[in-house]
């Protein structure tokens, strides 16, 4: 098979100090990530030909990515602009299979030979725009259009009510428990214990977990990711520059963005598993390594139920499986078989909304993550994406 | 708080207003039988343009749920339960909707549910109760 991703490296990573109160503005935060990253690989920005950001710009959508306050940071152009860019290609929307499609955007720009170094970026400040508003749900006068009309109405209106309805019936096919769920919070905390960026430090019991509120039944606070500002940057390069620049490069070795299900929340037809199914088979498909293989992971974790679902799609566990294979913490701990989460994830780290465990993945595989790291990491894989929205990516140490 | 209402358009307003005359309008392939929702101008089965709202019984049952507890803005009166309800006509037509009349707790995977309507202007949204079975 031909496999455009072996002409893929990523070069350099980036990220912005991240945080819940910062004195810096998302575009600020967006700079340095950018910066940090083409410094990183060993460019400087008269050689960025191309820019991918997920979503770009994006204050109003109708499709299944509308934007919240905060969540879609400045957009395409206006990095173009401020850094001034002289690009072949560049492109922000949030019409995608999740976010990782950024970067598989990236690495199709690359190896179709538009572009030879792509900045890639996701930004948001979200913890910032959360604490302006008055009003958590935003309510068009001229009524709901588009998709969103069929769940906004029902006072389906965050991703807890969505998830909410995923994780009961995954609850009731398999007997996931609460308990399950609660492993995956408790192993991001513990992780974020030794990341110093991580914005939860303090330490989290089960018995914390099972008294918290409540959200959106059998989703509690600690089942929810925590808003953040804050910006992430990597460089995506034609393999060619292996040998130019001055770190380790992290091969793409498979993407996955397979969508075989209705591209639709509320009429997801199997509500025990996601399109994270499709796109982790779709990723298996384009290697010869195996799930195996895999030695650290950062699988979505917007909300906890989300990772069970990345781990059943990505096969590292059976169908139905997941709840037992994290039950006790003990597979997915940082000296486990398969380390998760390994900076502290989007629930305890922050919520950068996929890139987070991007530019940990590429850490670990780089030997580079301090205190947390997973010894002789050389496969790493990480996803991104809930219900229909699903994309991932295997990394490897070349 | 405003509640979010839809915006009634030629697709629409036959789902959003049906219940006016307590009747639940799904789309129905007059060629292949098939239903569909949302509805677009083409059967997703057979492909023909002989698609039409038409009504159902508002016989279903509950596919999964969640009990929103958050007040996600002020005056949003909690619990209350979002469902997502298989409609009796085929498998896998599902609406996603409110389940009222009952406690939050008592709703359960597989219950039977009827349709009812709730009046909120401009649109009559279908939400379904309890029913025998």
């Amino acid at each position: 098979m031909h496999r455009f991703e072996e002409r893929c490296i990523i070069s350099g990573i980036g990220q912005s100090e991240v945080g819940r109160r910062l004195e810096k503005r998302v575009m600020a935060l967006t700079l340095d990530a950018c910066l940090e990253a083409i410094a990183d690989a060993g460019l400087q920005p008269k050689d960025i030909d191309g820019v991918v950001s997920w979503p770009g710009a994006v204050s109003r959508a109708e499709g299944l990515a509308p934007p919240g306050p905060g969540s879609s940071g400045p957009g395409v152009h206006a990095v173009i602009d401020a850094l001034r860019l002289n690009t072949t290609w560049h492109y922000g929307g949030p019409e995608t299979p999740g976010m990782f499609a950024a970067v598989i955007n990236a690495c199709l720009a690359v190896a179709g030979g538009l572009c030879r170094h792509v900045l890639v970026y996701r930004a948001l400040n979200e913890a910032t725009a959360w604490r302006m508003a008055t009003e958590r749900v935003s309510v068009d006068p001229q009524g709901v259009v588009g998709t969103m009309q069929w769940m906004l109405p029902y006072g389906a209106f965050s991703g807890p009510n969505w998830m909410g309805l995923w994780a009961t019936r995954h609850m009731h096919e398999f007997g996931t428990t609460r308990e399950q769920l609660a492993a995956i919070a408790l192993n991001a905390r513990r992780n974020a214990r030794l990341n110093p960026k991580a914005v939860l430090q303090s330490e989290l019991t089960m018995e914390d977990y099972l008294s918290s509120t409540m959200i959106s039944d059998p989703l509690c606070l600690y089942d929810c990711d925590i808003a953040v500002d804050g910006a992430t940057a990597v460089v995506v390069s034609t393999r060619d520059h292996v040998t130019g620049m001055p770190g380790i490069p992290i091969q793409i070795e498979a993407v996955g963005s397979a969508l075989h299900g209705r591209a639709s929340w509320d009429q997801w037809l199997d509500m025990t598993e996601t399109a994270a199914a499709h796109a982790g088979s779709h990723l298996w498909s384009r290697t010869d390594l195996q799930p195996a293989d895999v030695d650290v992971a950062g699988l979505y974790d917007g909300f906890t139920v989300l990772t069970l679902f990345w781990l059943e799609g990505l096969r590292f566990c059976g169908r139905g499986e997941s709840g037992p294979f994290v039950e006790g913490g003990a597979r997915i701990a940082l000296d486990g078989e398969l380390p998760l989460a390994t900076s502290g994830g989007q629930l305890s780290a922050g919520r950068l909304h996929a890139f987070g465990h991007l530019h940990e993945v590429c850490l670990q595989l780089r030997g580079q993550a301090n205190g947390r790291q997973v010894p002789n990491a050389q496969v790493g894989a990480v996803s991104a994406g809930a219900g229909p929205l699903a994309s991932c990516l295997l990394l490897r140490r070349t | 708080m405003a509640w979010p209402v839809p915006d009634i358009n030629d697709d629409n307003e036959a789902f959003w207003t049906g219940g006016r005359e307590r009747r639940l309008m799904i789309s129905l392939c007059e060629e292949c039988g098939y239903r569909t929702h949302p509805p677009t101008p083409r059967c997703p089965s057979c492909f023909s343009d002989r698609v039409a709202p038409n009504p159902v019984s508002g016989r279903g049952r509950v596919y999964s749920f969640t009990i929103n507890r958050r007040e996600w803005s002020p005056g949003l009166e909690v619990p209350y339960v979002i469902a997502v309800v298989e409609l009796a006509e085929q498998p896998g037509l599902r609406l996603l909707s409110n389940i009222v009349g009952c406690v939050a707790e008592d709703v359960s995977i597989d219950m039977d549910v009827q349709v009812d309507f709730v009046e909120r202007p401009p649109a009559f949204l279908p939400v379904f109760r309890r029913s025998a079975g």
